[in-house]
């Protein structure tokens, strides 16, 4: 058991200066053969690991990540959550995290730092205004808060926006969705490392995927620079690199491997309280609790693994940035740097089992699956224990790229992809 | 961000290009006989290669030719550009 976080904890180890705070996770070695292997110790690998633990009573599990956890997409995205999507299926399954987020600072005894800000969503034209009413509309029939705000409101809600009506493409109105916010993204692997540890699982970093065995229709365990670990039940969620362990299995995944920046500028007082998106120039701004704005930039269009982006694609988010937010005009940005998404062709996420029983997959978040790390990870925790989707991710199955029941948010999920 | 020697009209800045995706995807011969799987396989899934990838581009803001490029996906390196029909060269 480990020794809970609390204030009175903090005071105790202020008086060793902080030198002997037990370790959050252990380092361990791979054993020969555990119950379920999870491939990925980002965010979702993590909180697979803890709810296949705390919900499914599995002990024996492994969570491998190549690099060390946290290090990938975990750490490199902009810390949006909201659960503002168009369709049913996306609705409950973005909504479902949304409600694990807002408990999950208490349930892990470690501060994720979950902060509901609010997340506003801007309208630049007549197309935008009716698509952001619509989807309020169909948020509200499922329960999810949502109200459209007009340009006056909108400026209320957030005095720094230029509201003229004079700039290029001028803001119309908006959507707010005040459960929304941000969270430190760092925190939220970590306190999944930490209550997975607890449990017993094995988290083994610097332990590279090689190979997955295969013998004929069923799964049997992974090759990796650590030696072979055997395993019935094997997860993949490997983000930008899940169509290479695909491959290793022999199958092919409708995913495209794209690179996604953001950038962080100095820091600075408190300037904007809430995060606002804008689909149509492509701009995402938020204040971090260091001051830092955080700026969320485009995809590329061509297929890379080399966590790099082009320089155009930050020129045009931050043209759009100024030509919103004027105040910005001399601020310095501090760090730029790329993570590679996978992207479906409709946007929406895999949460499934494949054709090779006890392989299954969670993959295809694109640019957006950060917020739903709890949502992902108990849906595909379940998912792996039963063999069986739950209800809430039955519609995100590999399976619908065959019968074309696409779950299509491209342009719906007030987000350019 | 890289430079593309685009077969018409010489090297240019990757931004004036768009990307086409995985090349040599050939488009079904007799599309009614195809079952779902069969067009799943043409429509949606992809090899997205970490590693030597032939793809399809198209120089939009040029001569808005499209060709094929062989490119390293993990470092962006560009070995070789050819045109629409010709033989891919040998890795």
């Amino acid at each position: 058991m480990k020794n809970n976080y609390s204030i009175f904890s903090l005071i105790k180890n202020a008086f060793s200066y902080h030198e002997n705070w037990e370790k959050a996770w252990k380092d361990p070695e791979p054993k020969k053969e555990y119950e379920a292997i999870i491939v990925g110790g980002g965010g979702h690998g993590l909180a697979t690991a803890y709810y296949l633990a705390k919900k499914h009573n599995m002990k024996n599990i492994a969570v491998v990540e190549k690099g060390w956890i946290g290090g990938g997409n975990t750490g490199r995205n902009t810390t949006i959550i909201r659960s503002n999507y168009l369709w049913d299926a996306s609705a409950g399954l973005y909504d479902h995290a949304l409600k694990i987020w807002e408990g999950l600072s208490q349930e892990l005894n470690y501060n994720v730092m979950f902060s509901q800000r609010g997340v506003m969503n801007l309208a630049h034209n007549l197309q935008d205004v009716r698509d952001l009413k619509r989807r309020t509309h169909a948020n509200r029939l499922n329960g999810i808060d949502a109200v459209y705000l007009n340009t006056e409101e909108v400026k209320k809600f957030c005095p720094i926006i230029n509201t003229s009506q004079d700039i290029r493409y001028p803001v119309l109105g908006g959507t707010l969705q005040r459960r929304a916010g941000t969270a430190r993204h760092d925190a939220v692997a970590w306190g999944y490392a930490r209550g997975a540890d607890e449990m017993g699982v094995d988290i083994i970093q610097n332990c590279e995927v090689k190979g997955i065995k295969r013998n004929g229709d069923t799964v049997e365990g992974i090759e990796t620079n650590k030696g072979f670990i055997k395993a019935k039940k094997i997860g993949v969620v490997a983000a930008g690199h899940s169509s290479v362990i695909a491959n290793m299995a022999g199958l092919k995944l409708p995913l495209e491997s794209k690179p996604l920046q953001a950038l962080v500028s100095e820091p600075v007082k408190p300037i904007i309280d809430t995060v606002v998106m804008s689909n149509a120039v492509h701009a995402y701004v938020s204040q971090s609790d260091k001051g830092e704005l955080v700026i969320g930039a485009g995809t590329d269009d061509y297929i890379s693994y080399s966590q790099k982006g082009s320089h155009d694609i930050v020129e045009g988010t931050l043209n759009a940035i100024l030509e919103l937010y004027p105040i910005f005009s001399r601020m310095r940005m501090l760090r730029q740097w790329g993570g590679i998404v996978d992207i479906c062709p409709d946007a929406s996420p895999i949460i499934s089992k494949t054709s090779v029983k006890g392989l299954y997959f969670n993959c295809g978040w694109g640019t957006g699956g950060f917020k739903a790390t709890p949502g992902s990870g108990d849906l595909f925790a379940h998912t792996i224990a039963n063999d069986e989707p739950h209800k809430l991710n039955a519609a995100f199955n590999l399976n619908r790229f065959v019968s074309g029941d696409l779950v299509d948010e491209h342009g719906a999920a007030a987000v350019a992809h | 961000m890289f430079l593309i020697n685009c077969p018409f009209c010489g090297e240019r800045e990757q931004s004036e290009f768009k990307a086409g995706g995985e090349a040599h995807i050939e488009r079904p011969k007799q599309p009614t006989e195809l079952s779902d799987d069969e067009w799943a396989e043409f429509l949606f899934m992809r090899k997205n290669i970490k590693g030597v990838q032939f793809e399809r581009w198209n120089h939009a803001h040029g001569c808005r030719k499209w060709f094929n490029i062989v490119r390293d996906t993990s470092n962006d390196q560009i070995k070789a550009v050819y045109k629409m029909g010709e033989k891919p060269p040998v890795k």
